[in-house]
């Protein structure tokens, strides 16, 4: 098991925007989530991968405990050296791409490995120019992401999440930010990592592509986990009504 | 006294003029960088003690702080004046332009992209690789037309030292006006100032052209 979330309870001023959430995500598995906007999918992304606090839960990487709930019910975070430990477990790319506009594309790749991982420069080179070959985008290395368009930009910034070797990697809504004729060329590249076995959690709007893509479908509203299955059974025959009145709301 | 002599005995005070300029800069510039992360910090002590001292600064003139350092350590103290004037021209230079570089810093760091954090978070970095390597290369290049402002005013403002008769070209050139009761000086002062800062304009937008590679 990669990751487990258990019992995860987050609130914002007192809404409650995770309610009690509990899922794990095996390795080589992957789990789309899908849902209405205010659900709370990207809140879980973000409790995550720690860019939020979880009020009370559980979070394990790889066995190893980030977050615990002690009895009276408050969440401990365990040390940040610790958590920095934890953080080379997963990888996240984001809505908005997020790349270092100052840097260039194979910068933006290298830059963590070196700095961060200490890692052989040489080496991160190597390793960084065969992930811009796997992305599609080997001769523009040399180019600034403002250079590129949406779709090329996204494929970076999946690349860099890769050149530190997560062992799962977690999208948000990855394709929401692009034009429609973009969205293909980053979905063709998520779909050849799932054809590969990476560990994914993929919260997206695209319902065709979870279809296809996923191990296992999540369907979330109102903060809670509704629904959860084989993506056959969740997106085709949905056994909970408010799933079949997102999915058909989503259909017109 | 002809023009000639004139322009001689007023470009013996320019190397004052540059030293305060210069002096200036190099105090000033990293002082109001520690200015602006007290000033943001999240302990509101700091911050609104910071913020203070922020409007202090920015709300009385500079001619006020030049006198009140030159001589305020006396009528507090009964120390002695320094006798060397651009210890304390410096300090109160430094001290008010580092206050209206702050406000700049604070402006631009405050303009980068919440994502930018994020991702350099998420990516391991620490909380000073991040500052240092992602924020403040792109606070840079955003707050540079705002710093060349600053520049270009702190040229013309070195002038100001002639309130500590601190012997710089406009206090040499206000002298000689007087005791020669002729406005030339004053004319030779303003062409010194515009050359001086035509180098400016032009060093700064060569550094702004040069961080035109991204946007």
């Amino acid at each position: 098991m990669i990751l487990s979330m258990k019992n995860i309870q987050k609130s914002f001023d007192g809404l409650g925007v995770l309610r009690d959430i509990s899922f794990q995500v095996d390795k080589g598995e992957v789990v789309s989530v899908i849902g209405p906007s205010g659900s709370g999918k990207s809140t879980l992304l973000r409790c995550a991968t720690f860019l939020e606090q979880i009020d009370s839960g559980e979070i394990r990487y790889m066995d190893i405990p980030a977050v615990t709930t002690d009895a009276s019910g408050r969440g401990h975070y365990v040390s940040p050296a610790e958590l920095r430990q934890i953080k080379r477990y997963y990888g996240l790319v984001f809505q908005q791409f997020n790349l270092f506009p100052h840097y260039t594309v194979l910068r933006n790749l290298m830059e963590a490995p070196v700095v961060v991982q200490k890692r052989d420069k040489e080496e991160v080179r190597a390793e960084a120019m065969e992930l811009l070959r796997k992305m599609g985008l080997q001769d523009r290395g040399d180019a600034y992401p403002y250079q590129l368009s949406g779709g090329q930009q996204q494929r970076v910034a999946i690349a860099r999440a890769l050149a530190m070797n997560p062992s799962i990697l977690f999208f948000d809504e990855p394709t929401s930010a692009l034009d429609p004729e973009l969205t293909g060329e980053v979905l063709k590249v998520i779909r050849q990592l799932a054809e590969e076995h990476m560990t994914m959690v993929i919260v997206t709007h695209e319902m065709a592509f979870a279809r296809a893509v996923s191990d296992r479908v999540i369907f979330m509203a109102d903060g809670v986990i509704v629904e959860e299955g084989d993506p056959e059974a969740v997106l085709g025959d949905p056994s909970q009504a408010r799933t079949r009145q997102f999915l058909k709301n989503y259909q017109r | 006294m002809s023009l000639t002599v004139m322009i001689l005995k007023m470009s013996q005070g320019l190397g004052r003029t540059c030293a305060i300029f210069f002096l200036t800069l190099l105090f000033s510039l990293p002082l109001g960088m520690l200015v602006a992360l007290l000033r943001m910090s999240k302990n509101r002590l700091v911050s609104l003690l910071t913020r203070a001292v922020i409007s202090v600064l920015r709300g009385t003139p500079l001619m006020l702080q030049l006198l009140a350092v030159t001589y305020g350590p006396y009528y507090l103290f009964h120390w002695s004046i320094s006798r060397n004037k651009l210890i304390p021209v410096v300090i109160a230079f430094a001290i008010n332009y580092a206050a209206y570089f702050a406000e700049i810093y604070r402006g631009g760091i405050e303009s980068i992209p919440v994502g930018q954090y994020e991702a350099a978070e998420v990516l391991g970095f620490t909380r000073g690789q991040t500052f240092f390597r992602i924020i403040l290369p792109q606070v840079i290049k955003r707050i540079l037309p705002s710093i060349t402002n600053e520049i270009v005013t702190l040229v013309k403002d070195t002038s100001m030292a002639f309130t500590v008769s601190y012997q710089e070209m406009f206090t040499i050139g206000k002298e000689i006006a007087n005791s020669q009761t002729s406005f030339l000086p004053f004319v030779v002062a303003g062409v010194f100032y515009f050359i001086f800062n035509g180098v400016v304009d032009y060093g700064m937008g060569a550094l702004e052209k040069r961080l035109n590679y991204y946007r």
